[in-house]
């Protein structure tokens, strides 16, 4: 006689307060990048020939990796995560070998990497900065207290994680993340923006699986 | 100057002044009421040349009110000064002593802040720490820790 | 009654069309941290400052009415982040105080080593951003940078090794420290700080040999005793002022009577007096932190080991100020205790909330560009005054 199997049940998330509040508070990229009606007009017609996909996707992977290799950081240190995001810039940590180059300016800049807590008094500033950087652009949450708030997720003046201000891509978690992880981070970012798109479009979500 | 000293001159010039037993090595502790507070700053500052301003703050002490705590400290003689008001229950005003210390402009801003308290005659008395819109007096006990402020938190 | 003069204003002579207000807004290249100063500027000169700080409240006084005495020291280091141990030992030493709590002879004397290598590490920072602002990230300020954080790298390999984290700890508890030192830490750190030792004199030569550092920093931002002690001001900005007066010496506690070190004084009041000051403290942090290491006791690490429950320790009513010499000055905590696990009211003195205050008081009269040489001598961390 076979012992009975136990009834585990499926781990259902939705149970989770914190995951609900997530999904319905957080910020989602908005669809698709702004292209020129003349990059259109040119796609279309290089998808009109046979096998012309070729060239979109040679294309698209040149571009990727270009943009891959040299992602500039704007230099948003907030707080003690800015201390150990300036090691990894810094001699021992180099990230110049990856390609980014910090950039005070977020008018030439790629990539937002949040790092600290982010409060209602600074949120504002984060977004008109997050807006001046020009597509396409990346967001990197360092540290718990962008991931989520922290260890001062309950104060009365800390924003529960900067996704509700911005779309964040990658979240490196610690408190705060040593050097390393914020390489490891850096570096599936960059995984990221070599799957970035596939002839102008994202991928749409799988209803099925997503 | 020593610590009994300044205790010896404290009680000369302040009858009503309450000052707390003697802890070895550590600050003269003075609670004077409200109306003495400028007052006791200036004899601090001048008298017992107590002209290190440390910290400015206060305490919610719920039905009892709140309490204003200042340290000074008279780096030459090494003695160190806590000056306590209690601004009884109800009341959060209080006189500036930025005229007289300098140091306390920010201070007393951010006791303004967290507690309420509106200094008479200070230059600048306005937020410093939340933002200028801000509503409500965090430190204060009757403020839960974890207010909700949509959509940030 | 005395009566102070209000902050400085400076009144130019022309009609005064040249009025402009800039805002050196919460992010900007000079990596300080999140920090807004309002300036009003006549062509280059800057007429009046407005710091505008808060961007970094993260509520820590009243979080620290919601958690435990055990809890809280790895939050406290995060108001000073780039010297994290400075705010735990003055949180952990007020509840020790109002507690009547014994500390180890050998839990002093690794609270003194952990304290002055944070200064170590810190002043590495602090030189390395200073010159990165000073010279810019692409035109040669980048180079001290990386040395320093070179150095520092090597001050934090070994916080690593003793306390497992390299920036934010947890490691003193109340009663004492946490952890103890590996086997062969003793020998690293010997080794650390004899090539720290060596290191400083380059640069100090480096900067003082460079005739653009000496023309940006001399004269620049004087601050006058009477006022550094008005304001409050502490650490080094306030013996580069003049004022013989360091906590470790003028109250010294957690034995560090037990060591012989010189307090640098210059009376210059101008940034260059105050990096003087934290170059000679630099060399004077590695000799404690030698005689430490020769003299360090056995013994217990803690006279409350074993913490079986966050809730663990009670302090008895009472209150107390307790203050330490942080890197950046005089950082205290103002701790009233009322019988619980928790505290009832806890304050923090943040050195650079102080420190800051100072800006309105000297800047004008400035050119824009002194303002970033003297915004670094400040060396403000926002952990510190926003807190």
């Amino acid at each position: 006689m076979k012992p009975p199997v136990p009834e585990i049940p499926v781990p259902v998330w939705r149970n989770f307060k914190d995951l609900q509040e997530w999904e319905q508070l957080h910020q989602v990229r908005p669809e698709g990048d702004k292209h020129s009606s003349a990059f259109l007009s040119i796609t279309e017609g290089i998808h009109s020939f046979p096998g012309g996909f070729v060239v979109t996707t040679a294309a698209d992977a040149f571009l990727n990796w270009a943009r891959k290799s040299s992602v500039w950081p704007v230099t948003f240190g907030l707080a003690c995560c800015a201390i150990e995001m300036m090691a990894t810039f810094a001699s021992r940590f180099d990230v110049e070998r990856l390609g980014m180059v910090p950039w005070a300016s977020p008018r030439h800049s790629d990539l937002m990497i949040v790092s600290g807590t982010v409060n209602i008094k600074m949120a504002p500033m984060l977004k008109r900065i997050y807006e001046q950087m020009p597509d396409p652009k990346w967001a990197v949450s360092m540290g718990s207290c962008a991931n989520s708030g922290g260890p001062f997720r309950h104060g009365y003046f800390v924003v529960k994680g900067v996704d509700r201000v911005i779309p964040v891509d990658v979240y490196v978690p610690g408190c705060p993340p040593p050097p390393e992880s914020l390489l490891n981070g850096l570096l599936l970012l960059q995984d990221q923006i070599s799957h970035f798109r596939r002839t102008g479009k994202r991928a749409e979500p799988n209803p099925k699986v997503d | 100057m020593t610590l009994d000293q300044a205790r010896t001159l404290i009680g000369q010039q302040f009858a009503t002044a309450q000052i707390e037993a003697a802890v070895e090595g550590g600050p003269v502790v003075v609670t004077v009421s409200p109306d003495q507070w400028t007052a006791f700053a200036a004899f601090a500052k001048q008298d017992l040349r107590c002209r290190f301003f440390s910290f400015l703050t206060a305490v919610d002490w719920k039905d009892a009110g709140l309490e204003l705590v200042v340290r000074l400290d008279n780096l030459d003689d090494r003695i160190g000064l806590m000056m306590k008001t209690k601004l009884g229950p109800g009341v959060s005003e209080c006189p500036s002593i930025t005229p007289i210390f300098r140091g306390a402009n920010w201070m007393e801003r951010e006791a303004y802040d967290m507690f309420g308290i509106r200094f008479a005659g200070h230059p600048d008395l306005r937020r410093i720490l939340l933002s200028d819109d801000w509503e409500g007096h965090p430190l204060l006990k009757s403020y839960a820790v974890d207010t909700p402020h949509p959509p940030y938190r | 009654m005395t009566t102070a003069a209000a902050p400085k204003r400076v009144e130019l002579d022309y009609a005064g069309s040249e009025r402009l207000t800039m805002n050196m807004g919460p992010q900007h290249p000079s990596a300080h941290g999140v920090f807004r100063a309002i300036l009003q500027l006549e062509g280059e000169t800057v007429v009046d400052v407005d710091a505008v700080i808060g961007y970094l409240h993260r509520c820590h006084e009243k979080l620290s009415e919601t958690l435990t005495y055990a809890q809280y020291p790895s939050i406290a280091s995060k108001t000073d982040y780039v010297a994290a141990m400075t705010s735990e030992f003055a949180y952990v030493r007020a509840a020790e105080q109002i507690g009547k709590i014994e500390v180890p002879k050998r839990a002093q004397y690794l609270r003194v080593i952990t304290s002055e290598l944070q200064r170590v590490a810190s002043h590495l920072l602090w030189l390395g951003t200073w010159c990165l602002d000073l010279g810019g990230a692409l035109g040669g300020g980048a180079t001290i940078f990386l040395y320093c954080i070179r150095e520092r790298e090597l001050v934090l390999d070994l916080f690593e090794s003793l306390v497992g984290a390299r920036l934010l700890y947890g490691f003193y508890q109340v009663g004492g420290v946490r952890y103890d030192v590996p086997a062969d830490w003793v020998k690293t750190c010997r080794e650390t700080v004899d090539l720290i030792d060596s290191r400083i004199t380059e640069y100090e030569h480096m900067l003082e040999d460079n005739p653009f550092f000496m023309a940006r920093v001399q004269g620049v931002g004087v601050i006058t005793r009477e006022l550094a002690e008005d304001v409050g001001i502490s650490g080094p900005l306030l013996r580069g002022s003049g004022v013989d007066f360091d906590l470790r010496r003028a109250e010294p506690y957690s034995s560090y009577e037990d060591f012989q070190f010189i307090v640098p004084v210059e009376t210059a009041g101008d940034c260059f007096a105050r990096y003087r000051v934290r170059m000679v403290e630099f060399r004077e942090s590695l000799k404690i932190v030698r005689q430490a290491l020769d003299r360090l006791p056995d013994g217990p690490i803690s006279s409350r080991p074993g913490l079986k429950s966050v809730a663990q320790t009670r302090i008895p009513k009472g209150e107390a100020y307790v203050r330490v010499e942080g890197a950046r000055g005089e950082v205290g905590c103002y701790l009233v205790a009322d019988g619980s696990a928790k505290p009832y009211r806890m304050k923090w003195r943040g050195a650079s909330f102080s420190n800051l205050a100072i800006l309105p008081h000297i800047v004008p009269g400035h050119k824009v560009a002194d303002v970033v040489a003297i915004m670094g001598s400040v060396d403000p961390v926002f952990g510190e005054v926003d807190r």
